[in-house]
């Protein structure tokens, strides 16, 4: 887990970038996995920004979450052409599946299961991803391995 | 040895063509990562010694899944490839700049009349007719001196169905480079700046690489490009949401005017073009811009990318004149449904378009003949349903996308959204009143006038049209 000066390097790095503050806290998500009070601080003391402006960037963005994501992180495309190929039932199994609604983590933290609106894959329905991984004509069974 | 082109491409990589390519490499193979040609259902598709694979599973079952030769493979010859010319056929790192600094010896005036002789509109959705664009961010001045003018290209590409600004950015990134140099040099902007959505990491690594490449190759030198990622935010496609975001704030949609040509990133004039309509600028002055506007249908000129998806047997992205019909790319170029069920119904243009029906299917695709049919082209993205689809459960998620991706700025889209969503979850529940269908009705007109720009104001048009085509089989069913 990267120190809070790591966090404030991080930060800084970013100073002088088109869009800095959104990006300082987009890479805070991709090294740590989701933004904490600390963080906020540290975003606003180097951006010269009040709490409340950067707690409100935090908010608006659907990619910076500010609770710890599950490890095995399903994501599963809500979208329109997933819906045409049957992402409502696959999110509905996943759901009972795991016992958790989407947009919710584990108590174990061991899986958190989210939306999210569209991968550009949307010719291979549905789409989904697994951490890292994408996958396309995604099932049940693929999902849970 | 052979060979062997294998695509780097998002979905080819999801389907195995990392480990075809790490394979074919231990057997000897000349392996070359290109482009992916935007044929869905042939993925992983290879191309050996100019033979055509796909889709390839196995390398000593090729022989199943032989193609014929790639230059005559119908599914590319057929199409127009003008801005998905080379996307495919090469390594996009392999690029020799000289037609590029040819193009940046013309007159920016020049430049200007053969955009406005193409007829090039954009491509995002709003259909404007760009030469306007370029001429106002060509013309602006500052009153404090001379002003710093950008281009800022939107590869925020959320609607559902599309997948053509992703196809370009990783198999031809110098299509883009070069679409924005040349709309830099025309219009007197010096800076570039790219908002790639955070949902398409493959090609945030391509164009990163290609921006090194032009760096190395002393591109950057006279325009400088920036590479800038997104968070999640559907509303950050709108152009003013998408400045906001660039400065580093809450993408909330600005009051216009002014525009953004006038006054966009930090105040400064600002060319903002989606992804392709940029890309379509070299394939323009390359054949002229009279001649590109005699592609396609009336005002519509030129090609679109097509893109085929939802629930359709051969999906991907065509290159097309505007002017093909609905039923033409569905029912040919798509092969009907992939569960083989009849057609139900096609989304046009993303979660903002209409759902079309057969009746609708001899529409040819031109911006006038959709508007005709309270449709728009958007994007270019089509979401083929077969005949299960639930219509009242569409329309529902209608408002409920713009309840979930409202900036919440203006209180039409913001409340009517949410107010949408319960008064048709009521009409789901078999609450069919009168009275709630003029509160929708009522709604929606509050929505389309009021709202401060297209997220509220087009959310009706996927409600009406799939709620009105549900009503009227209910009625025909009672």
């Amino acid at each position: 887990m990267p120190s809070s000066e790591a966090i404030r390097d991080l930060v800084a790095a970013c100073v002088g970038q088109v869009g800095a503050p959104v990006t300082a806290l987009r890479k805070i998500v991709d090294t740590h996995g989701h933004i904490e009070d600390e963080h906020v601080r540290i975003v606003a003391d180097v951006f010269n920004l009040s709490l409340a402006d950067v707690r409100g960037i935090v908010s608006f963005y659907a990619d910076f979450r500010t609770s710890p994501r599950g490890r095995k992180h399903i994501r599963i495309c809500q979208a329109e052409a997933c819906q045409s190929v049957g992402s409502r039932a696959l999110t509905k199994e996943m759901t009972e599946a795991l016992g958790i609604a989407l947009g919710d983590t584990s108590e174990d933290h061991a899986v958190s299961l989210d939306g999210v609106y569209c991968l550009g894959l949307c010719a291979s329905g549905p789409c989904a991803m697994v951490n890292e991984r994408i996958l396309v004509h995604a099932t049940r069974e693929e999902l849970l391995r | 040895m052979s060979r062997v082109l294998v695509p780097n491409e998002a979905l080819a990589n999801a389907l195995g063509a990392n480990e075809l390519a790490r394979e074919l490499q231990v057997r000897g193979h000349e392996v070359i990562r290109t482009g992916g040609f935007g044929l869905a259902w042939l993925e992983p598709m290879l191309v050996i010694d100019g033979e055509a694979y796909g889709p390839v599973q196995d390398l000593d079952a090729l022989d199943a899944v032989a193609l014929g030769p790639l230059a005559k493979l119908p599914e590319l010859v057929r199409q127009q490839r003008i801005v998905f010319d080379r996307c495919g056929h090469v390594d996009p790192m392999d690029y020799d700049p000289s037609w590029l600094l040819e193009q940046l010896e013309r007159e920016p005036r020049e430049i200007i009349e053969e955009i406005k002789a193409s007829g090039l509109r954009g491509r995002g959705g709003a259909g404007f007719p760009a030469h306007i664009k370029w001429q106002t961010v060509s013309d602006a001045v500052c009153e404090t001196g001379a002003p710093q003018k950008y281009i800022v290209v939107n590869a925020d590409e959320g609607d559902s169905g599309t997948f053509a600004d992703r196809l370009i950015m990783e198999g031809d990134p110098f299509r883009l480079i070069e679409g924005m140099m040349i709309s830099g040099h025309a219009t007197g902007a010096d800076k570039g700046i790219v908002y790639l959505r955070s949902e398409y990491p493959l090609a945030a690594e391509i164009f990163a690489n290609a921006m090194e490449k032009a760096k190395a190759l002393g591109l950057l030198e006279r325009f400088d490009i920036e590479l800038f990622i997104g968070a999640g935010a559907y509303i950050c496609g709108e152009e003013t949401s998408m400045l906001e975001s660039l400065e580093g704030k809450r993408g909330e949609v600005r009051f216009k005017p002014p525009v953004p040509a006038v006054a966009g990133l930090f105040g400064q004039p600002t060319l903002v073009h989606n992804v392709i309509t940029l890309c379509s600028v070299p394939g323009i002055l390359d054949m002229g811009g009279k001649a590109y506007a005699e592609i396609g249908t009336g005002a519509s000129t030129g090609t679109s990318t097509f893109q085929l998806a939802g629930n359709i047997k051969r999906g991907g992205l065509y290159e097309l004149p505007f002017g093909i019909s609905l039923r033409e790319l569905v029912e040919d170029w798509g092969g009907g449904t992939r569960t083989g069920r009849p057609f139900g119904a096609v989304q046009v243009g993303g979660p903002l378009g209409a759902y079309l029906f057969e009746r609708h299917l001899d529409t040819p695709l031109g911006y006038e003949d959709m508007a005709a049919l309270d449709a728009g082209i958007g994007h270019g993205g089509l979401v083929v349903f077969d005949d299960t689809i639930d219509l009242v459960q569409q329309a529902h998620y209608a408002f409920a996308f713009c309840a979930h991706e409202s900036c919440g700025k203006c209180t039409p889209c913001r409340i009517g959204s949410v107010r949408g969503k319960e008064a048709v979850a009521a009409l789901a529940s078999g609450e069919y009143t009168e009275d709630r269908l003029e509160v929708i009705d009522e709604l929606c007109d509050l929505m389309e006038q009021t709202s401060l720009c297209q997220m509220g104001g087009m959310t009706p048009i996927p409600v009406r049209s799939a709620l009105g085509e549900a009503l009227s089989r209910k009625g025909e069913v009672n």
